[in-house]
């Protein structure tokens, strides 16, 4: 039986079953509990869109609300983790990475390598991404490439309920450092999401829809409007495979190429911005590994090279859109429709 | 029997006179060596500030931990990790305590509670913060000890570790080794207050200014403060004032130190001297007793020294392993 719950449940229900599971995993942040010192409700908030709300009246002292101070928390959050904890932390918005980035790039990304293999650093960090909430410059960037061009750094992007508890348990799990992006368009999309723990391995694409024509690449918002798009093709006589990442790094690159060697034809849409961004990685990969397959040269739809925008008019022209994926893939297909 | 003035016993005195000095000639021979060429990269050294620690890491054990700075290479010896092992690592060989990919910079021995030299200024201060989280989980009596200079004091990573560690009541100790300079800027220069211990007052740390070039000074100090955070009293500062007897980094012609002023520091502000003076007077050591820990010393470098030369080089492999537990 369907037991439909949003991306945002999905995500509580992950952290409140690892907590359940292992008495090693904390959480820190900005209002994780939300109203700590308060003469109100202790459990005001549970974050700032409410993620975490509850788990504080199930696990206590393991959440722990953060003072502003990015640097201090989520260094102290890779400390633990390199102590023997699996930290969990959340920064809010990925864009206020500019305030700590030291600690994530420079420590937790490196300390496996750099000493030598002796070093373990398995925490979270959790983080809203992506636009669509009128949130402006500093809180709606898709900042998934910087992270992703980090060696030593995993980067999770769930387009869906089902797959945000599920990547979440497995980043948890994990024993590298996890950045756990969380798009703030989607907490309010349901699926159908088992009530049990289960774990999705990174570096899995998941076919979100099979096609034959041409390959749609994305992750996170960009999936929905993919699969929008899909569905207008098929009107048109055009079969389009969806292609979701799940996760950046790893990246699950078989999966791509497969698909790239059955269509002919590849369409990367990417919310972040377009220069070294995963659409260009992605790109890069499938005209170095699969040029021969290739039957017209590959499209990105991106989002625009310029911060986002605050007026609803311009940021609904910023974020990829379904119409502009269709356009992207009537250029791989030329004005002759596919023989399908 | 002569009657020991010292918190210490005997034994204890010898072993920091061997920490001490084991320090100092590492340190005085990669000058050496480094002028020869043989070494790669930057090296930071230590030579002056062996009694800061020397005199606080004698109050840990392994499941205390520290997070070091690029002038780690005294932090390390102090806290146990293998000389020849740090020795393989500075030279860049297979042997070395992080395989050759750290270091310098990146001497780390988590199974000595060294969580890493860093060549972040400022970066140990979150960390050891979350070291001491984990130790407080745990409850299992741990304390994070943090070294930075007076330079990555002006961090705010340090102080917004402060802030964290005093709202959170962490068994963490900051310590902030003062050698006057943050590599060529001064103390005076580049900060606004007279002494660090006014800016831990301002996050409600209690805090402690010793000499650092005293051994009994910084070690009495630091038995409080450590033993004060191991017990759940919180967190604090100790500022250790002390001396580089070296530049900034092998190379620096230290145009910017007072004409004189290492020599005058080695005459007079050497901590090893003055330690030595002082056991010695007392009655408890002898000069025999040093002069035989110089011995071994020597032998151990020298040891350590050909042992890193004749390692072998990492393989090409190394070049993409334990970039990932799994991926």
């Amino acid at each position: 039986m369907a037991r439909m719950i949003s991306y945002k449940q999905a995500i509580n229900e992950a952290l409140d079953l690892e907590m359940r599971r292992d008495p090693t995993v904390i959480l820190l942040g900005e209002d994780i509990v939300g109203g700590a010192g308060a003469p109100g409700e202790m459990d005001a908030w549970g974050g700032v869109l409410g993620v975490t709300k509850g788990l504080h009246a199930k696990h206590g002292n393991r959440l722990m609300d953060t003072p502003l101070s990015e640097s201090a928390y989520i260094g102290a959050a890779i400390g633990a983790a390199a102590c023997g904890m699996r930290p969990v932390a959340e920064l809010m918005f990925l864009d206020f990475m500019g305030v700590c980035f030291d600690q994530i790039f420079n420590q937790a990304a490196k300390f496996k390598y750099m000493f030598g293999g002796k070093a373990k650093t398995p925490v979270v960090i959790r983080a809203m991404v992506g636009a669509g909430f009128r949130a402006a410059a500093q809180h709606s960037q898709m900042l998934t490439p910087l992270f992703t061009h980090i060696p030593g750094l995993k980067v999770v992007c769930p387009s869906n309920a089902y797959d945000a508890k599920g990547l979440l348990i497995q980043a948890i799990r994990d024993d590298d450092p996890v950045i756990f992006c969380e798009h703030k368009a989607l907490y309010g999309s349901e699926a159908d999401v088992p009530e049990e723990s289960y774990a999705i391995p990174f570096g899995e694409a998941n076919i979100a829809r099979d096609g034959k024509d041409v390959t749609l690449v994305g992750y996170g918002l960009t999936v929905p409007r993919a699969l929008s798009a899909a569905d207008t093709l098929a009107r048109s006589g055009v079969s389009a495979e969806v292609i979701d990442l799940r996760t950046l790094s790893p990246i699950d690159w078989d999966t791509v190429i497969e698909s790239v060697e059955n269509t002919g034809r590849l369409v990367v849409v990417d919310e972040a911005n377009p220069r070294c961004s995963i659409a260009t990685d992605v790109v890069a990969h499938v005209t170095q590994h699969a040029f021969g397959a290739l039957k017209a040269a590959p499209q990105m739809v991106t989002a625009p090279h310029t911060p986002v925008p605050f007026s609803p008019a311009l940021e609904d022209l910023y974020i990829p859109s379904a119409e502009a994926i269709v356009a992207a893939v009537h250029k791989t297909t030329g004005p002759v429709k596919s023989a399908a | 029997m002569t009657n020991n003035p010292f918190p210490l016993s005997r034994d204890e005195l010898l072993t920091a006179y061997r920490t001490m000095r084991t320090i100092r000639d590492f340190e005085e021979r990669l000058h050496v060596e480094f002028a020869k060429g043989d070494i790669p990269g930057f090296v930071h050294l230590y030579a002056g500030e062996e009694a800061c620690a020397t005199g606080i890491m004698m109050h840990l054990t392994d499941i205390d931990r520290i997070a070091s700075t690029h002038r780690g290479h005294g932090h390390c010896i102090a806290k146990g990790v293998d000389v020849h092992e740090m020795m393989g690592e500075i030279y860049g060989k297979a042997t070395g305590c992080c395989r050759g990919k750290g270091g310098s910079m990146h001497i780390a021995d988590l199974s000595k509670g060294m969580m890493g030299a860093n060549g972040i200024l400022g970066a140990g201060a979150p960390l050891i913060c979350g070291a001491g989280l984990a130790a407080k989980f745990r409850g299992d009596g741990g304390v994070g000890l943090t070294f930075f200079g007076d330079g990555a004091a002006n961090q705010g990573t340090v102080l917004e570790s402060m802030n964290l560690a005093a709202i959170w009541n962490l068994p963490v100790v900051f310590v902030v080794e003062n050698n006057g300079y943050a590599e060529s800027t001064s103390v005076e220069y580049a900060t606004a207050v007279d002494s660090y211990v006014d800016r831990a007052a301002g996050f409600g740390l209690p805090g402690v200014t010793v000499d650092g070039t005293d051994f009994f000074a910084v070690y009495e100090a630091a038995g409080e403060i450590v033993k004060r955070a191991r017990e759940g009293g919180g967190p604090a500062l100790l500022e250790c004032k002390t001396v580089r007897f070296f530049g900034h980094f092998e190379g620096d012609a230290q145009t910017y130190k007072a004409k004189g002023e290492n020599e005058h520091n080695r005459a007079h502000r050497d901590c090893l001297k003055l330690f030595g003076a002082r056991v010695t007077a007392a009655g408890i050591v002898a000069d025999a007793d040093l002069a035989l820990i110089d011995r071994e010393v020597a032998a151990l470098i020298d040891d350590a020294v050909d042992t890193a030369k004749g390692a072998p080089l990492p393989g090409a492999r190394e070049l993409t392993t334990d970039v990932y537990v799994a991926y």
